[in-house]
Parts: C-alpha cells; structure tokens; sequence
C-alpha cells in the first residue's frame, strides 16, 4: 500500500548539505498501523512527507496504492492525493470556515457540487462524535474536537492511506488516548492503512502493529511492536523502551553494585519475560527447583498488541552455584535474563 | 456663509469620494493580485519563480518610492493618453492609482504573511492547485488583514487626494487651499478640514467592522 525504496532527502549541498533521508525503505501492507518513532530532528517529518510528495525525495521511488508518485506530473499527483489523508501536530484547520465548511474542504477541491456535500460531511462528523458542533468555528473548539475535525476532513475524499504527523503530540494524555482509539477504529471499520510518526512510545504501543526507529535519517529498526517492545534489536531501541517502562533499579542500590562476583555478593538482574513465561509461577519454581530466594525490587506488567510484557528488577539470594543455575533455568524457560551487577550482602 | 460657497464644499466633498473611490476600487483590483503573486512566487512559495519575484518587487518598490506629488507630474503624459486630459478629477485619479496598487499590494502581502504555512500544506496535502490555495485558502484566511490593508489605503488615499489640487485635480484639499488659503478664509479650512476628518473617521469605522465580522480567531 505504501512503499518506499532507497528513499534519500538532502536538503542543501556540499558541505553544507544535511541529509535528513539515507536509503529509507519502508513497506507497509493494506490495512496495517505503522508506526515511526524517532527523537526530534531524526527524520520523521521529512518522512512522511516524501509519502504524499509534500517534500521530493531526491533519490528513491515511493508507490502509494500501486501509484509511483515520484513519477506523477502535478495534475496526476494532485488526483493522488485525494486518496491520500493527513493530519497534523496542529490541526491545521481553517479558522475561517466553520466545522462543516472545513471537512467540506476536500471536497470542495475535488469540485463536488455544493448540494451532495451535505450526505458526505454529515456522517464523517458523526463518526468522530462532532455531530453536534457543525456550525461551530475551530476558535470554539478544544484540542481534541479540532484533530476530530481533522480526521473528518482527512477521511472526506476517502482516502485509502491515512498520514498522521504527531497527530496527539499537542493534546494532554487522556485526549490523546480518546483520538488514538478513534483512529484505531477508522482503521478497523474503514480498512484504512495509517502510517504516523511521533516521538512517544505510548502512541506505538496503543494502536501500532509494527514500528519502524529512525536515528539520523535512516530506519535502523523495524518489528512487530509486540516483538519491539519485548527485545529491541538496537541500543536506541532499548533507550526508548526503558525510558517508556521506566524501569531502573533504585539508585541507592546501582551505587553499591559491584561488576564482579565474589562469595559475598548476590547478582542483581533485569528479567524480562513475555508470552507463556507471564503466566507462569517461575518465581516459586526457582525458590523450590535451585534454592535460591528471590527479592523483587521493582516489577511492571504491559499488555502490548496481544501480547503480556513482564520486567522485573531482582535480587538473587544464593550461593553462586545456585544463582547461576538459577538464572540457566531462567533462561531456559524464555526469559531475558540481564545481570546489572552484584550487591553485599546485607547480613 | 453663501450657498455658493456651500455649494462649492459640497462638490469637492463629492470629487474627494469620487477620486478616493475610483482609485481605491481600481488599486483594489490590481493591487489585490500583485500582492497575491508578490507572495506566492518567492522561493519555496505556491508557484516559486524567484526572478519574476525579484523583478515584481523591484517594480513594486520603485512605485513605493516616488513621492506622490512627483509621481503626479511625472505621468502627466500617461494621464493625458489614459483619460485626454491633466487636470480634473479623472486626471487625478490616475497618479492616484498608481500610487495606490503597489502600497495595496505590500499590505496585501503582508496579511498573507500572517496566514500559518500548515493551511498551505495541509491544502498541498489535499492535491488543492496553487489557485485553490490563493481562493479556498490564503484569500479567507488573510481577508481581516487585507480589509485592514485597504482601510489604511482609503485613509491615504484622501490624503494624496488633497495634493491633487496641485495639478487643478479638484477636492476638498484644492479647495482648502484656493479658498481657506490662498483668499485667507480660516473658516473653509476648518470647514474642509472638518469634512475630511469625518471622512477618514467613516472610513476606519466601516473597515473596522468589516474586519470584525470576517475575524472568527
């Protein structure tokens, strides 16, 4: 549905040049949620607009519903666009037009006659629950109503791509829960394929299917979010998963950890465990199965996609023997087992 | 005071309005577009072509430039061919809307200045053509600056209509200046200057409103 390939953007030349695309490819299959995350000045913005050409990548090809773009002269890639919806960090909305008006717009362009817009706009502000606010002015509107607005007109020509560029980064946290749902359900009933960009893993983990992490231009990962948020192939990934879990161990304890073992030390460790693991009572086994106690320090459960996320911060308490063996059956029972290091015992 | 005298500020109340009017319209009409593609054409804008730019400003600023009573003199050739005579009301009306297009245009510029870029593209995004945007977008969304814009373009246009009379152009200013001048009669000044107080009054009040009724910010 939409297809990126070797898609590079440089803005500039020489020694000034800045690259804000290397060799992007990007795929992503009808119907499905993709989600791009990066920090500020990644290459977000820049990305999804080569999708619907806002911004000409200056090398690479990108296919949007079986349509190169990159080969399509003005006339044809305005057509294309009108399959092709957008929303915005800041809604973007004519102040000037009304709520009707504005989610008239689209169509307006496409030279609908003013009588049909009617039956076209009505149901699109019912479907995002504005139904009541038509003759209202986006000054009159909260944050949330204006991206609901929005989303309307994006959905007016009835797009088969919808583009979200940080569509939730300027509401507060529960508007930006209630507008995630809303474009989960556009996708679900509407069948539509929603490429977004933001900067917050929440927004991954809520709609997202799969992620892709950009770092200076470049895709330097891309996963199921399932998959993602359970064991992050790259160390960025990893930043932004703990900063998400925000699980590190108290920092009274991290200045006592020792990097190596000896006969008076306990290792301290970052279990990680998903899928069949989370229902399972490891915990009690260990205790029976290697005589070791377990002192949980800090623990969190994540339900992403379909799948249960476990992370657990610990203490082992055993003798060497024991904790390493404890950790082997860890290990063999899928757990991510990450030594942080070894603290004195307390007795 | 006499009825001819009366009679005499009524008509030059009424050239005042006829050569603000008329020049004030056919600025409007031209300086309204030049503004738009003054905008439109920089760098990076709508429809980019950075060297008509260049030469559309250049021109726009040498308009700029020329004082009006320079100006005035200057195009009594151009005047003479446009309407077959230098001096009267029509004759005036010409320098003033020539004045007129390139200080309209500026201002007009400068209301699209305010409108966000994200309207713009989230109209490129919507495959809206450069003419969609300038109709369905810029114009709607900068109409409270431009009425403004043409508020204060009214206002000096019955200032420079008041140089008019330098060229036997007619108006209230000719007036003040023949009679309440020249023939020592402070009373037509007052008179004159009165009338073009409550007119540049009426003026402000009327774009004021205009521009109420259009802001929804």
């Amino acid at each position: 549905m939409i297809e990126l390939s070797n898609v590079s953007k440089t803005y500039g030349s020489g020694a000034d040049a800045v690259h804000a695309l290397r060799d992007v490819d990007l795929h992503i299959p009808e119907g499905r949620i993709h989600g791009v995350i990066g920090l500020s000045g990644a290459g977000k913005s820049t990305l999804i607009r080569c999708v619907n050409l806002l911004e000409r990548p200056t090398a690479g090809s990108v296919t949007v519903n079986g349509q190169e773009m990159t080969r399509l002269a003005r006339p044809a890639l305005n057509q294309a666009r009108h399959r092709i919806g957008m929303i915005f960090q800041h809604f973007n909305l004519l102040t000037t037009r009304n709520v009707f008006d504005n989610v008239a717009l689209p169509l307006e362009l496409m030279g609908h006659k003013r009588a049909s817009l009617q039956q076209r706009v009505l149901p699109l502000l019912k479907l995002v629950g504005l139904d009541d606010k038509v003759q209202q002015f986006p000054a009159q509107l909260s944050g949330g109503q204006k991206q609901r607005v929005a989303i309307a007109r994006a959905l007016a020509s009835e797009p088969a791509v919808l583009l979200c560029d940080e569509a939730t980064s300027a509401l507060d946290p529960q508007t930006t829960g209630s507008i995630l749902e809303l474009l989960r359900d556009i996708n679900h009933t509407l069948g539509i394929t929603i490429l977004l960009i933001t900067h917050e893993m929440e927004v991954v983990k809520s709609i997202c299917h799969r992620v892709s992490l950009i770092s200076d231009g470049r895709l330097v990962e891309d996963a199921e979010v399932g998959d993602f948020f359970t064991a992050p192939a790259t160390q960025l990934g990893r930043v932004f998963l703990n900063d998400f879990l925000q699980l590190s161990p108290p920092q009274e304890l991290v200045n006592r950890l020792e990097d190596t073992p000896d006969a008076r030390t306990h290792p301290v460790v970052r279990l990680t465990f998903s899928g069949d693991a989370v229902a399972t009572p490891l915990i009690s086994r260990l205790a029976r199965e290697c005589g070791v106690d377990v002192s949980i320090l800090q623990a969190k459960v994540e339900s992403i996609q379909e799948r249960t996320l476990g992370l657990m911060i610990a203490e082992l308490l055993g003798t060497q023997a024991q904790t390493e063996q404890a950790m082997r059956y860890l290990e063999s029972h899928d757990l991510k087992v990450e030594v942080l290091g070894h603290v004195q015992r307390d007795d | 005071m006499s009825s001819a005298m009366i009679n005499l500020i009524l008509q030059a109340t009424l050239d005042t309005l006829y050569m603000v009017g008329v020049s004030g319209v056919i600025a409007t009409l031209l300086g309204v577009p030049l503004g738009v593609l003054l905008y439109a054409t920089r760098p990076g804008q709508i429809i980019a072509m950075p060297v008509a730019n260049q030469a559309l400003s250049i021109v726009t600023n040498v308009g700029r430039s020329i004082p009006f009573i320079i100006l005035m003199v200057a195009i009594i050739p151009f005047t003479r061919m446009l309407v077959g005579t230098s001096i009267g009301i029509n004759a005036a009306s010409v320098p003033l809307t020539i004045a007129a297009i390139p200080f309209v245009a500026r201002l007009v510029e400068g209301a699209l200045n305010e409108v966000s870029p994200g309207l713009i593209e989230a109209a490129q995004a919507m495959g809206a053509t450069p003419w969609q945007i300038v109709r369905k977008v810029l114009l709607p969304e900068a109409r409270g600056g431009i009425i403004t814009g043409l508020t204060i373009t009214a206002v000096t246009l019955v200032s420079y209509s008041a140089m008019a009379g330098a060229v036997g152009g007619g108006g209230l200013g000719d007036l003040g200046i023949r009679y309440g001048y020249n023939r020592f009669n402070p009373m037509i000044m007052l008179i004159t200057v009165i009338i073009l107080v409550v007119m540049v009054q009426g003026f402000q009040s009327l774009g004021d409103y205009l521009v109420r009724r259009s802001d929804r910010k």
